[in-house]
């Protein structure tokens, strides 16, 4: 159920992003869909009363990681990849505005259908 | 862009120091503690933002211009592609972590430990840092050409 | 379990807000507040680097939006598309959700993840042999950095990339104009 949950969230960014038509609308849609993305991958690695991937003093016996801490943590591999994820939504968020801004400045307008109409 | 008033002005000289401080700290304990080189550099950065927010555009113009963050941003990049070509050299395959498995092991849950994970965070955390700096103050300083 | 249904309806509402409301600063508002919860929610998943990351990352996204939305004087849009474009995108946009929710069913169900179940799944290797191999305490900086430090290299290009590109097109004047001028 928290899966569908996160596939809605992802619904409303895809129809904000593909029926508005105000230029930053567009791209908030984008970063909503972004953000839903993230959150289902990380939802696909947890553990019910898991804990977190990071080895302290009391879960070493001996030199060698302790059966109680590999039992029950969390998946790495899902939070390994949306860590550069998230930094790269960053910098995409920051071309797209800059786009914005440079359109803004030569049609006078962020509305996308008066841009198709002016040429030149 | 001008500066904000004179209490925003005090606090922010004394916070920017702190939040500088944490970013260090983030980096740096990356391979034993949450954080890592990503989470660290966007705090590096978020405290310059801070000083152009406060004092205006011009102070940071001079403590921090954008020609020395791009050539940082540069040899961040540069440092990371470094730290990959030397494990050819000396490990004999291409980004293997050879500090850990030839020279100094050292001990685990300890500062120096983890070979080449603490040189790769500290080259991540300066480019991530200073990009994201240069790309909010050319932002900023954006002046569209007036038509008249 | 509550509190991850809460966080998701404050998270869907916040998101109906921000694609709704007609004032451009308001969903720029609603934006901060999804990334809020989505921290919220990182930090309750076990997944601290992930929380920390968004948080900051989220604060900086913020400053981006607001510098661009806040100095043009145009912030309100009237008017509407034309009917038949928006009936058929709002259309499509139900036929994939409905035949999306038969597929998580296929799914394992939530709190029992993949790696647990199949025997020789990549994760085991990192979680049990990590300590030993790479010498780091957090297992999620030794894949980034040791063990899938490609994906990283990527990254760093992509960032790179994407910040080039914008600074390239925010230039005043190209460098052929000037050297024209002197």
């Amino acid at each position: 159920m928290l899966y569908a949950l996160c596939f809605l969230l992802f619904m409303t960014g895809l129809y904000c992003a593909v029926v508005k038509k105000n230029m930053v609308k567009i791209v908030i849609g984008i970063l909503v869909m972004e953000y839903a993305v993230n959150l289902f991958l990380i939802m696909l690695g947890y553990r019910t009363n898991g804990i977190a991937p990071i080895v302290g003093r009391s879960d070493l016996e001996a030199g060698e990681i302790s059966e109680l801490f590999i039992s029950s943590t969390v998946d790495p591999l899902p939070q390994a990849l949306v860590l550069t994820a998230i930094v790269i939504s960053l910098g995409s968020l920051a071309l797209m505005i800059s786009i914005c801004i440079r359109t803004y400045e030569k049609y006078g307008t962020f509305d996308i259908t008066q841009i198709r109409r002016l040429k030149g | 862009m001008k500066g904000m008033t004179i209490i925003v002005k005090t606090i922010s000289s004394w916070v920017k120091v702190l939040i500088f401080l944490f970013g260090i700290y983030i980096i740096l304990f990356g391979h034993l503690t949450p954080g890592g080189g990503f989470a660290g550099g966007v705090i590096l950065a978020s405290s310059y933002v801070l000083v152009m927010l406060a004092f205006g555009k011009e102070f940071v113009e001079e403590n921090l211009p954008s020609s020395i963050a791009s050539k940082l941003d540069c040899a961040g990049a540069f440092l990371f592609a470094m730290i990959a070509i030397l494990g050819l050299v000396f490990g004999g395959t291409f980004f293997v972590n050879f500090i850990y498995q030839k020279y100094l092991p050292g001990e685990a849950l300890n500062l120096i430990s983890a070979g080449t994970i603490p040189l790769s965070n500290i080259a991540i955390g300066l480019k991530v840092g200073a990009s994201l700096f240069l790309v909010i103050f050319t932002l900023s300083t954006f002046r569209p050409k007036e038509k008249e | 379990m509550a509190m991850f249904y809460g966080l998701m309806i404050f998270m869907l509402i916040a998101a109906i807000i921000a694609v709704e409301t007609k004032n451009l600063l308001s969903s720029v508002i609603c934006i901060g507040a999804i990334g809020f919860g989505a921290s919220l929610m990182f930090l309750f998943l076990r997944a601290p680097d992930i929380a920390i990351t968004q948080i900051v990352v989220e604060v900086l996204g913020l400053i981006i939006l607001i510098r661009a939305t806040i100095a043009r004087d145009l912030t309100f849009i009237s008017g509407d598309r034309e009917f038949f474009n928006t009936v058929v995108s709002v259309v499509i946009v139900l036929v994939i959700l409905i035949t999306g929710m038969h597929i998580f069913e296929q799914l394992p169900a939530f709190g029992s993840p993949v790696f647990a179940e199949t025997a020789g799944a990549a994760s085991q290797t990192y979680i049990s042999q990590g300590l030993k191999q790479t010498g780091a305490a957090n297992i999620v900086a030794s894949v980034i950095l040791d063990y899938r430090a490609y994906d990283t290299l990527g990254e760093a290009t992509v960032l790179f990339t994407s910040i080039i590109g914008a600074t390239v097109i925010l230039r005043d004047k190209s460098k052929k104009l000037l050297e024209v001028e002197n």
